[in-house]
């Protein structure tokens, strides 16, 4: 899966649901805020990935595909 | 079809669905009070809300297509679509047709949340306070049941359940993103040189 | 000096010292920007030719150009001062990027504080045509740190709020009023019009390194202020142009409060250009060159500014509010000499989980001074741990408003 895992920093308001679902890719900091692990999506976790994108209360979490990513770093 | 079989579908599932819809209306509240414990954690409050509610409806389907095609009941099609247009009781039938429209804008806004976006939904999501208050009364208007015991206890445990847990969101003061309202730079600190 | 100067230029001295605006195609320009290696001066150091291509590409005629000049680092003065002394030298710069990306709009987005800017520019753009007048238009931006970042100035345009936004969608996607928009600061703007006129290869041969810059000195010297350097010049080179060290200095924060420390002795006679710094681990950022005397403490400069840059937030975001807050609140104790156990790992811990979490590179910008002040500062921050400093022995107050 070419995926990576995108959270809205500005929507996200740290429910932490995100993290319950998908602990092998997101841990949350001291504050409740999700950290997100680097990488694409394993195949065997998409289907949760998926899930935890529709759980968010915000819509803060979204799957992007890697080939549309522009990043400035 | 029985005549009978078909009026306790109606009141059966009439019942059912408001209990249903308490326990959503419940679980709503629980999940915005971000309330969880090591088992249980939130996606299962949020799980449940969801399996409840589009369950409600499948009693929901069960409670009008039963009471419209029961021919004891005399009430057409228009009845239960057009609201307040019933012959029998027109008040309090049509508050049970607003209460499945509202429920029906809050489940497709959640079904098509990314469609309609976090702002339109939270709107129409707020619908639910109104939404619930119609179904109760529609209940108390409608049924023929609300002198027996049994439909009193479960009316009244409904009622207390949404009470308790309206009491137990206001009581919460300042919400988690309380630190949202704070203007940018608040705390204005001396630049340094 | 082509970038610095004593007063405002009127138009009539500008074309004298500069010349004619060259007519040049959009692809001619992009070519010559390109060629040139022109690096952009806002911070971010992205190459400034890559940049209107991209914008290009996007562009069907109606692209916007906003002109940086919001300059809400504290440290840094060139931009205020290279508007004060070449308005024109930047409006020619948009006028060419303009052409280059095909753009009718143009924006000069200045920073209210910067009086004189606001008014040589405005002055300048009243000298110019008709047509040009209808262009252009001057935004004043709002004060505070983070209103120059791309997304947040575009905002401001759209709807008055300096705050930046999620990306996707960047600005040379989706920017003033939903149009294709370089954002470019205005620095690169006035290089990029000096290039145009006198070809890439004016640029590529000067100093050493290839290119020019303006750097803003300060702090340990005698005469801080602006400076026009060739990129070559050593840091030695740039504390003599201003005047010389005022006494001994240890430390240099480079390029800004998003930059980082470097020690002064190691890199006295290093060049100060974008490549070797960056090779070097360092970057030009925004052009600050600040000298920390060699009685201040480093730990102390660094409480400060991360707790300016933590009050600057926009915010927006979790992270930034809290973790940055956090990690100000905990480097002041520490700064004070009055630590909790733990604190210096906290701040260790908290700023590796700054890292990224924003949805703009504010914290980031803390993350890589506080990196570099763990890296230079190690052993006064292992002292302060213990309640004591390396640099001085009276108690320390911050001060906070």
């Amino acid at each position: 899966m070419d995926e990576v895992l995108e959270v809205d920093r500005i929507r996200c308001d740290g429910h932490g649901i995100c993290a319950e679902l998908l602990p092998e890719l997101i841990t949350l900091d001291d504050w409740g805020y999700p950290i997100v692990k680097r990488g694409s999506v394993p195949d065997h976790l998409a289907e949760l990935a998926r899930r935890a994108v529709d759980d968010c209360p915000v819509l803060a979490l979204r799957l992007a595909s890697i080939t549309a990513i522009t990043r400035k770093r | 079809m029985n005549d009978t079989l078909l009026w306790y579908a109606t009141r059966g599932a009439g019942v059912v669905s408001l209990v249903l819809l308490t326990g959503v209306v419940v679980l709503g509240i629980v999940s915005v009070m971000r309330w969880q414990t090591a088992s249980w954690p939130r996606f299962l409050t949020t799980g449940f809300h969801r399996n409840l509610a589009l369950t409600t409806l499948i009693f929901l389907e069960i409670h009008v297509v039963t009471a419209v095609v029961d021919p004891f009941t005399a009430l057409g099609w228009e009845a239960a679509l057009v609201p307040f247009s019933s012959p029998y009781r027109r008040f309090w039938l049509g508050l049970g047709v607003v209460g499945i429209y509202l429920l029906l804008a809050i489940i497709v806004t959640s079904l098509l949340r990314p469609l309609f976006g976090p702002r339109i939904w939270r709107a129409v999501h707020w619908l639910a306070y109104a939404m619930w208050p119609v179904a109760l009364i529609h209940s108390i208007g409608t049924g023929t049941d609300p002198r027996f015991v049994w439909m009193l206890v479960i009316e009244a445990i409904c009622v207390g359940s949404v009470i308790a847990a309206v009491a137990w969101r206001v009581s919460r003061g300042a919400p988690p993103t309380a630190w949202r309202q704070l203007p940018a730079n608040a705390a204005q600190v001396k630049k340094w040189t | 000096m082509d970038l610095i100067g004593a007063n405002a230029e009127s138009l009539a001295t500008h074309l004298e010292r500069f010349g004619p605006l060259p007519a040049l195609s959009s692809g001619e320009l992009i070519a010559e920007v390109e060629a040139s290696g022109l690096l952009g001066r806002g911070g971010a150091g992205f190459p400034v030719g890559r940049k209107w291509q991209t914008v290009a590409e996007r562009s069907s005629g109606h692209a916007v150009v906003l002109a940086n000049g919001a300059e809400g680092e504290p440290l840094s003065h060139k931009d205020r001062s290279l508007m004060a002394a070449r308005p024109h030298l930047v409006i020619d710069g948009a006028l060419l990027a303009a052409g280059a990306v095909g753009a009718h709009d143009i924006i000069l987005y200045i920073g209210t504080e910067h009086l004189a800017a606001n008014a040589a520019v405005r002055h300048a753009l009243a000298e110019r045509s008709k047509d040009i007048r209808g262009r252009a238009r001057i935004v004043t931006a709002p004060p505070g740190y983070v209103s120059g970042e791309e997304s947040a100035a575009v905002h401001f345009v759209n709807a008055g709020d300096a705050r930046p936004t999620t990306t996707p969608p960047r600005p040379f996607d989706r920017g003033v009023a939903g149009k294709p928009t370089l954002v470019q600061n205005v620095e690169s703007l006035a290089l990029a019009a000096l290039i145009a006129r006198r070809g890439h290869g004016w640029y590529t041969d000067r100093g050493r390194r290839g290119g020019i810059g303006l750097v803003t000195v300060s702090g340990a010297v005698n005469h801080a202020g602006v400076h026009e350097i060739a990129f070559g010049s050593t840091l030695g080179d740039l504390a003599a142009a201003a005047g010389g060290l005022r006494g001994d200095s240890q430390a240099v924060l480079l390029g800004g409060y998003f930059g980082g420390w470097a020690e002064v002795d190691e890199q006295w006679g290093l060049p100060v250009d974008p490549g070797s710094m960056r090779a070097r681990g360092l970057a030009i950022g925004c052009g600050v060159v600040h000298f920390l005397a060699a009685d201040s403490c480093g730990v102390e400069a660094t409480s400060r500014i991360v707790a300016y840059l933590a009050s600057q937030s926009a915010r927006q975001c979790g992270p930034c509010v809290f973790g940055l807050s956090a990690i100000a609140a905990t480097m002041q104790r520490l700064a004070t000499r009055s630590p909790q156990a733990g604190d210096l790992d906290h701040i260790i811990r908290w700023t590796e989980q700054l890292a990224g979490r924003g949805a703009c590179h504010h914290p980031d910008g803390a993350v890589v001074l506080l990196r570099s002040a763990m890296q230079l500062f190690a052993d006064d921050l292992a002292e302060h741990q213990r309640r004591r400093c390396l640099t001085v022995s009276r108690p320390l107050r911050v001060a906070v408003a």
